[in-house]
């Protein structure tokens, strides 16, 4: 079932000096089985927007429907609350700070524990976690999650929201601060999760390059208010829209521009480096 | 909790706010002091429209200044209580109203009124500080006020840089806190549980994240100190300090408050219209 934005506006510290407007009466759906990227500059108000949706943030103005749940301005009673945040996986930027256990095993099991499921059931969902985010199991399951590296950390930090089964999964920037191998190694695992596990997958990120190559669409956030949604061919394919909101482009999609720019004949909605790869060996043999 | 900072600083544009905070540190200390030269109350009366007349120039909100009230209610209550019952009466009072061996006296409700106002003004007046000063420039201050004692070879600079450090990180480990819970909560942490036990557990998954990031932000800083090569010495700042025309305006005010206080008590030149004032107000 679809996730349903309607009207969502939020103000922080309301009627105080330090009051400030973070969303703007926005409206959105997502649709089963999608990955939803949303971009937009440092206080777009794109964290803001997806803590509504495991409840994190209560709704001031609005509503919003995930499967059963509705979510207004009414309180949801404690066991929802619980149901909403298991089916709804968050993962924060740099998750590995939320660690705390003293072993891997201890800190992937706190989300399934808290769902109060019974014991042989927390051990499964841990051990499918950490072997679902790529982690050898019986090697770092009684490891202090302190010492492991720090893609490692964050592969055991998402593991640890995806012992909850989530059925819908949001990520803030989850390859931020990483190294270019842990950055692609993060984003095959996104691309994994969304193929066996959950079936919608959000993510908001600062990199274009990243949401262009994994997202159906994109929603791009500016100041509060919802810009645009599209997907990413169209969305880095419409210049003037780029430009309005100062978004930059992928680097496949600057390429193949600055080539249509110099005359070849090149699909300027380009944003792979595999898609530029192709265009550019047809626009190869087209001229032999 | 994004308003969440030390103190409640209350962030306006005011001729209050402006004034020197080494001033105003010095101002809040004589009404203070004046405070308890007051018995009448009709000065407690003329007290309140000052403090009320500052908060309003501050342009402060009454109702956040007056909310300061809430954290000494129960201390005020009590000696409320305590002093009507205990309180003898003065002698050949007429008992107003009495019950097994308690006895309460007009003089006794009084004192406790009288007790509650210098309560509540004690209460306000460092209010008004806090409201209108920001806490590095209460550090400020201090360090300006301590300097002295650096002829006494106490370190006064690398205390105030201490306690501005504590101060700077103080909403950023709010916000990390923040963060964490949030974090937390999204793996259904039950921080309100009515198991203990639960409970408790569930702050260690808050607590452990905020002490090791505390540590790393420590680590990070003295890092940062030594790479610029700080050793302790002089440091230079932003801000000045300047005594300007408008604090000792200021000054010029407080001290007259304070001195209508003394001879509204005293009456030292003995003026007829305090005499009569007394004799009409208690």
């Amino acid at each position: 079932m679809p996730i349903t934005v309607k009207n969502i506006s939020y103000t922080f510290s309301p009627k105080t000096p330090y009051e400030k407007k973070a969303l703007d009466d926005i409206s959105l759906t997502i649709e089963d089985g999608e990955f939803f990227g949303i971009i937009g500059h440092t206080g777009s108000g794109k964290s803001t927007l997806v803590s509504h949706f495991n409840a994190l943030t209560r709704v001031q103005t609005g509503e919003i429907v995930i499967d059963e749940f509705v979510l207004g301005k009414k309180k949801i009673k404690k066991r929802e609350l619980r149901n909403l945040r298991a089916r709804v996986g968050h993962v924060f930027q740099f998750p590995e700070y939320q660690l705390f256990a003293d072993s891997v095993l201890a800190d992937v099991s706190f989300g399934p524990k808290n769902l109060r499921l019974p014991k042989d059931e927390i051990y499964n969902r841990a051990k499918e976690a950490i072997e679902l985010v790529g982690l050898d199991f019986e090697a770092i399951k009684d490891r202090s999650p302190f010492e492991l590296s720090g893609g490692q950390k964050r592969r055991v930090a998402i593991a640890g929201v995806l012992a909850m089964k989530p059925k819908i999964l949001i990520l803030d920037e989850p390859t931020s601060g990483l190294d270019p191998q842990g950055k692609i190694e993060i984003l095959e695992l996104v691309q994994k999760i969304r193929r066996d596990a959950c079936k919608i997958v959000i993510m908001i990120s600062h990199n274009m390059d990243e949401v262009a190559s994994v997202a159906d669409r994109i929603a791009v956030l500016n100041k509060g208010k919802l810009a645009t949604i599209l997907p990413p061919k169209e969305l880095f394919r419409s210049r003037n829209l780029l430009q309005k909101f100062n978004i930059s482009m992928p680097e496949a999609s600057s390429l193949a521009n600055e080539l249509a720019d110099k005359g070849y004949k090149i699909d300027r909605g380009v944003v792979t480096v595999e898609e530029l790869v192709e265009e550019i060996k047809r626009l190869m043999r087209n001229e032999e | 909790m994004r308003d969440v900072s030390l103190g409640q600083y209350y962030a306006v544009s005011s001729p209050v706010h402006r004034l020197d905070p080494r001033f105003k540190m010095f101002a809040v200390l004589v009404v203070m002091v004046a405070t308890f030269f007051i018995t009448s109350f009709f000065v407690f009366g003329v007290a309140f429209i000052f403090i009320i007349t500052v908060s309003l120039i501050a342009r402060l909100p009454l109702l956040k200044v007056f909310r300061s009230l809430r954290a000494i209610f129960i201390l005020m209550l009590f000696s409320l209580i305590l002093t009507m019952i205990f309180s003898s009466g003065q002698y050949g009072e007429v008992v107003l109203w009495s019950w097994r061996r308690i006895n309460i006296y007009i003089s006794a409700m009084l004192n406790a009124g009288m007790l509650a106002s210098r309560l509540v003004l004690l209460m306000l007046t460092p209010t008004i500080l806090t409201l209108t000063t920001t806490p590095i420039e209460l550090t400020d201050a201090l360090e300006s006020i301590l300097k002295p004692l650096t002829l006494l070879k106490v370190p006064v600079y690398v205390f105030a840089l201490i306690m501005s450090i504590a101060l700077r990180m103080v909403p950023t480990l709010f916000e990390e806190t923040d963060k964490i819970i949030s974090a937390q909560k999204a793996r259904c942490a039950d921080f309100e549980s009515a198991n203990l036990f639960r409970r408790a557990k569930s702050l260690g998954s808050i607590l452990i994240p905020l002490f090791i990031s505390s540590f790393r932000r420590a680590d990070e800083l003295a890092d940062a100190l030594d790479s610029r090569c700080f050793n302790g010495g002089k440091r230079t700042r932003l801000k000045k300090l300047k005594f300007e025309i408008r604090d000792l305006v200021s000054l010029i005010i407080v001290l007259a408050f304070l001195f209508l206080v003394l001879l509204l008590r005293y009456n030292w030149w003995s003026f007829y219209w305090i005499i009569q004032l007394n004799n009409v107000v208690i």
